[in-house]
């Protein structure tokens, strides 16, 4: 047989055998892919799941819903022990408060470093870059002693907001942003006499819409998600945040109620909720920018 | 770098102006800069970050030379200078070494795990693909949710009957994963890796936006298969990359608290999942030796710097 071939046949088939073979790899990885999203996505149909169950079951077949177990009787039972509206509430505040302070003063500073030429420019940079590389680990301790001890501030929203009141990474995205707008903008308004404020007022704030949902998304998914900073500073139950109560109803509560996976599964619904789904709104909006229009026409 | 420039306007030199070039406006400039209102808008920003940062960094390393304890707010109280007093008391106490152990397995388990799988996710992902944005947001939907949150899942399926236990039949560890000292800090260590892999993968996603695709075509063109290309084109395109995720996810691994506190319920089995954090939060605040606990944040830091320092020795090398 082989020696019937041409040459041009054999090259022939060794493409079509090549071709073949990278479709099925192709085939592999993609199935691949697939199973590795199961596995990441399974762990949250299951929160749900057994957060409806009225027994929990957690034999195989408990993974899919039985309509004769299902009811709401879980989220009713974790907010009679950890009061879910005043945690959300705590929640909420924290997570505004961080939001308020980071595009306020993040806004501001980003703004100045991209565009502003002004003394002290290059060492607040360099301050900003120093910054993060400090690990919290190491601010831990004396920010308690300070914030707590020194200034009484334990139970209180100011207590909980202050070490993160201005994200870092928020002010890199502001700069960033400022940096990739044409210069030639902002040179056009100060020659037709614009003071730096109208500037900043009426050029940059009205451009900066995409940077600002982005910094709205990543400061709130931090505070709203952090648990050490708040679990230290708030013992009062009624100050707490959700991550913290809920842990708290995890680590001690947990063992004597009756059903206390159901229980936590339905207050970790809660708690993942409104983060899941912002991302999965918003993120089709993170890359959209039209900078090119307000330089053109 | 040319942007600093104007920081450096001496007096006596002109500003660049409308030929207005007084004495008065350039010692303005010399003082503020062309725009000294932006010292105004930094301001809050800088006070911030010396409030925060800047000044505990520096408590915190006066705090581990010092007899620091809890005081009554409002009294003043002696705080003689300890020298090392403190660290040779934490050097000395076995439970330390234990947690700087048990990170040591943590980061052992979690880091490559972290760095292989985010780096063969995105290059998976940088392809044409259908559902790629389903895919891409699978995978960075565990990053974005509490830890708490999720840990709760977790406790369910990995305790004694749950899911993982009942689908193993006979083969279900025992005793259970999270209560197993052999066990759970890789447990901890695989959950912190499937939680932080999404942000790793975008972070990869964009190291991978730059490579060229000449490369590619030029490694088709010669025959190269998918493996060969991953290896000689792909991971040494993303080397700087692979810098940045191996110092953050060892930062991360190493501020390990919320899953060794709630999963395994406060560093258990037997201080197994004892994390150094968490030995400072229970050194420090429940049993009031805040010094001692700087200590162990000083060393943590410390021994951070030098493991981030190896990888770049070792990346950077050729």
């Amino acid at each position: 047989m082989a020696a019937d071939v041409t040459p041009s046949d054999t090259r022939k088939h060794r493409r079509t055998a090549r071709a073949t073979g990278s479709a099925s790899r192709s085939l592999w990885s993609r199935l691949a892919l697939l199973v590795g999203a199961f596995a990441f996505l399974f762990p949250f149909y299951y929160m749900v799941i057994g957060s409806l169950q009225k027994e929990p079951d957690s034999s195989p077949s408990g993974a899919f819903p039985d309509p004769g177990n299902l009811s709401l009787h879980n989220y009713a039972a974790i907010n009679s022990a950890i009061s879910l509206g005043r945690s959300l509430v705590n929640s909420g505040i924290f997570t505004g408060g961080v939001i308020v302070c980071t595009t306020v003063f993040g806004l501001l500073a980003g703004y100045a470093l991209a565009r502003l030429q002004f003394r002290g420019r290059g060492t607040t940079f360099a301050l900003v870059l120093l910054v993060q590389v400090i690990p919290f680990q190491l601010l831990m301790i004396p920010l308690y002693v300070l914030i707590v001890r020194d200034y009484g501030l334990a139970d209180s929203y100011l207590g909980m907001i202050l070490p993160f009141a201005i994200n870092t990474t928020a002010v890199f995205i502001f700069r960033q942003f400022f940096l990739q707008l044409p210069p030639a903008m902002f040179e056009a308004a100060r020659m037709d006499g614009a003071g730096e404020l109208q500037i900043l007022f009426r050029i940059a704030l009205p451009l900066c819409k995409p940077a600002l949902l982005s910094v709205v998304l990543l400061s709130f998914t931090g505070p709203w998600n952090e648990f050490l900073w708040p679990f230290l500073v708030t013992k009062r139950q009624d100050m707490q945040p959700l991550a913290v109560s809920l842990a708290n109803y995890i680590s001690t509560v947990a063992s004597a109620a009756a059903n206390p996976f159901g229980a936590i599964l339905a207050g970790a619904c809660v708690l993942a909720a409104p983060a899941v789904a912002l991302y999965i709104v918003f993120q089709r909006r993170f890359t959209s920018t039209d900078i090119d229009s307000a330089t053109k026409g | 770098m040319t942007s600093t420039t104007h920081d450096t306007h001496g007096p006596g030199r002109t500003a660049p102006g409308r030929g207005r070039t007084t004495a008065g406006r350039s010692w303005r400039l010399w003082l503020g800069g062309h725009q000294p209102i932006g010292m105004l808008f930094v301001s809050p920003y800088v006070l911030y970050l010396a409030a925060i940062f800047i000044y505990p960094l520096g408590f915190a390393v006066w705090m581990s030379f010092h007899d620091y304890f809890f005081a009554a707010p409002g009294v003043s109280v002696d705080r003689p200078f300890v020298g090392l007093e403190n660290y040779t008391t934490v050097l000395t106490d076995p439970a330390v070494w234990r947690s700087f152990l048990n990170i040591a397995v943590f980061l052992v388990i979690n880091v490559p795990l972290t760095v292989v799988g985010s780096l063969v996710l995105a290059s998976a992902l940088n392809k044409k693909l259908p559902f790629r944005s389903f895919f891409r947001t699978a995978y960075y939907i565990p990053y974005i949710t509490a830890s708490v949150a999720v840990v709760g899942v977790w406790i369910f399926l990995f305790n004694s009957n749950g899911l993982v236990n009942q689908a193993l039949g006979p083969l279900a560890p025992d005793p259970s994963w999270l209560v197993n000292s052999h066990l759970a800090m890789p447990v901890v260590a695989v959950f912190v890796a499937w939680k932080q892999l999404g942000f790793f993968v975008v972070l990869y996603l964009s190291a991978l936006q730059n490579v060229p695709n000449e490369l590619y075509e030029s490694a088709a063109l010669d025959g190269a298969g998918r493996f060969r290309t991953f290896r000689s084109i792909t991971v040494p395109a993303v080397r700087p990359a692979t810098l940045l995720v191996l110092v953050l996810a060892t930062i991360t691994g190493a501020n390990l608290f919320t899953e060794p506190y709630l999963l395994t319920s406060g560093g258990g089995p037997d201080g197994a999942t004892t994390s150094p954090v968490l030995l400072m939060y229970q050194r420090g605040l429940q049993q009031g030796h805040p010094d001692e606990a700087a200590a162990i944040g000083v060393i943590l830091v410390v021994l951070i710097t030098a493991i981030s320092l190896v990888y770049r020795r070792f990346l950077e090398r050729d």
